[in-house]
């Protein structure tokens, strides 16, 4: 007791406070991967394993392109997916150039409405949306807004959703381009090439996309990720997409929709790290 | 080259409009796409929420239940989600730079993953007839199906949900925490001060609001999930997203149209505020984070 009392503390309470500090940090590193990792492997190993004769099977995923709507809702979702990034990127990298260089007043305008889709929940979103197509065959009948809102809702390709997922995908597209922008000194770049006498166009697609790659690509690779998972405003509106079909499907075949979670999340996250991974500070600007 | 000059001035000419007109034509297709997509169903939902008294019975029991259910359990996950997600910061950038790396891009994947796929994995793991259900009960006879936690109730959302925020919160707070720099605690250990007193005067004051702000983006995420929900739990849970769905497809009652965009007014409502003191404090914090 005595022998405890009296010993030296000075030098070993520093050495155990940092020791402790490493053994929390271990603790929160170890928890942390169990929560992530554990899910994970449990629904990878729930769509491999054979109840029926035990060990390992593959039969759930070699059964996905078979299962019954599941090529139409694939197709559709990746319709969806291409014609929104290209909607996306026409629809801000234009109205971005033009108020960085040329229209700063408008600048207020379109971050507002760039940022604003953050503020409004996607059921909310969705709420309006179908107010607003409700007015297509009653009071707007006939007239042609009215008419394209009619249009618009093709079960094979609803065209409403692509407006509505270019909405959704533009606060991050806006981020990623405004990072971007911001990183090239866009204005000296424009003074360079329009003093040596090139055309706009050219100062566009020659001076300036080039330059801004990452960031497109960036944008490009969220909204892709975006539409391929997009469930609330697809399921509401009544449209068939990958997602709502996956819920549809989960109560009859559960291993079939896991596995056609698991798959699609794999193929989501190769998306996203490809995002993350360009984003990184890079160093290759002079070979561009 | 043997261009006439008229041509030449005519061409100047147009360009010197199109260079007026240009730029607003760049930014026209962004103005109609935000129109439709955005403007448009907003004042529809305004216009909806407002007629008759579907305001009034929005913020009725049943509904204000739905409402109070949704924020008690953002409040939770955006509590839990700040501190795990501080916690698994501190932990990481204090280490190596290749597991700091390797944790910030898992982080700002996890982040973007919701929805669905998020809801049927943790089915799938502790659902009822989960993996992890399964072998906790064949190795210690512990039945979590049985249990007082459900994954199909608010907890097991909660677990659910912070599989999405703890990465949101480990990617908001990173900048941060790399800010505070190591000189400040030696400055401050040098000037004689202790632990807690730099934690409590130096360190503490600095990372006060970023961890606030944090915390308002985890509330707002969680408030606006609505697939992981649907997917997992249907309608048991009285959560504002739930009861907004169910109000459009006519589950409940006559009138009931009015009723979601009532609700869903009310919910933009709150996450502006919510969003605002975001904003506000970002601004600040980003003043000495550079």
């Amino acid at each position: 007791m005595t022998a405890v009392l009296t010993r030296p503390v000075e030098a070993p309470a520093v050495h155990k406070r940092k020791r402790r500090f490493n053994a929390t940090r271990t603790v929160v590193l170890g928890l942390a991967a169990v929560y992530f990792l554990v899910p994970l492997a449990a629904a990878v190993w729930f769509t491999v394993q054979d109840k029926v004769h035990g060990g390992v099977t593959g039969e759930y995923y070699t059964s996905i392109p078979q299962a019954e709507g599941f090529a139409g809702a694939l197709r559709r979702s990746l319709s969806l997916a291409v014609l929104t990034v290209l909607g996306v990127l026409l629809v801000t990298v234009p109205a971005m150039l033009a108020v960085t260089l040329r229209l700063p007043k408008l600048r207020p305008i379109v971050e507002g409405l760039s940022l604003l889709p953050l503020v409004i929940p996607p059921i909310a979103l969705v709420a309006g949306v179908r107010d607003m197509l409700a007015l297509g065959p009653n009071q707007l009948a006939g007239t042609p807004f009215g008419d394209a809102l009619v249009s618009s809702q093709d079960p094979e390709l609803p065209i409403i959703l692509v407006v509505v997922y270019i909405v959704l995908a533009t606060p991050f597209a806006y981020r990623s381009l405004d990072a971007g922008i911001r990183a090239i000194d866009a204005r000296t770049l424009v003074d360079a090439a329009r003093g040596l006498g090139s055309s706009w166009f050219d100062v566009v697609w020659r001076v300036l996309l080039p330059n801004l790659r990452g960031a497109v690509l960036g944008a490009a690779f969220l909204t892709l990720g975006l539409v391929l998972g997009e469930y609330t405003i697809a399921s509401i509106l009544l449209f068939d997409t990958l997602p709502t079909w996956l819920v549809k499907i989960s109560g009859e075949n559960g291993q079939l929709s896991v596995s056609v979670s698991t798959a699609s999340l794999l193929f989501t996250w190769l998306l996203l790290l490809v995002v993350s991974l360009a984003d990184r500070p890079k160093t290759s600007r002079s070979d561009s | 080259m043997t261009t006439p000059a008229v041509n030449t001035v005519r061409a100047r000419s147009f360009a010197d409009r199109a260079r007026r007109c240009g730029p607003w034509l760049a930014v026209a297709p962004f103005l109609i796409v935000m129109l439709i997509g955005l403007v448009l169903p907003v004042i529809a939902l305004a216009t909806g929420a407002f007629e008759g008294d579907s305001l009034k019975s929005s913020l009725g029991s049943g509904y204000r239940s739905a409402f109070w259910g949704s924020v008690k359990l953002s409040v939770v996950c955006a509590v839990l989600g700040a501190v795990v997600g501080l916690l698994v910061a501190r932990a990481v950038l204090s280490g190596g730079t290749v597991l700091r790396r390797l944790v910030l891009t898992a982080s700002g994947v996890l982040a973007n993953f919701g929805g669905v796929p998020l809801a049927f994995m943790f089915i799938a793991s502790i659902g009822n007839a989960g993996i992890v259900t399964g072998l906790l009960h064949d190795w210690t006879g512990f039945d979590l199906a049985d249990s007082p936690f459900s994954l199909y109730q608010f907890g097991g959302l909660a677990v659910v949900y912070l599989y999405f925020l703890v990465p949101l919160m480990v990617i908001v707070i990173a900048p941060a925490l790399d800010g505070v720099r190591a000189e400040w605690s030696e400055a401050a250990e040098n000037l004689g001060a202790t632990r807690w007193q730099y934690w409590r005067h130096v360190a503490g004051p600095l990372l006060a609001p970023p961890v606030m702000a944090g915390a308002l983006l985890l509330f707002c995420g969680s408030l606006s999930a609505f697939a992981t929900a649907q997917a997992m739990v249907g309608a048991t849970v009285p959560l504002v997203t739930l009861q907004i769905a169910n109000a459009l497809s006519g589950n409940v009652s006559a009138d009931n149209a009015g009723v979601g965009a009532a609700l869903a007014i009310e919910m933009i409502v709150l996450v502006a505020i919510v969003m605002a003191a975001y904003w506000t404090i970002e601004r600040r914090t980003a003043r000495w984070l550079r």
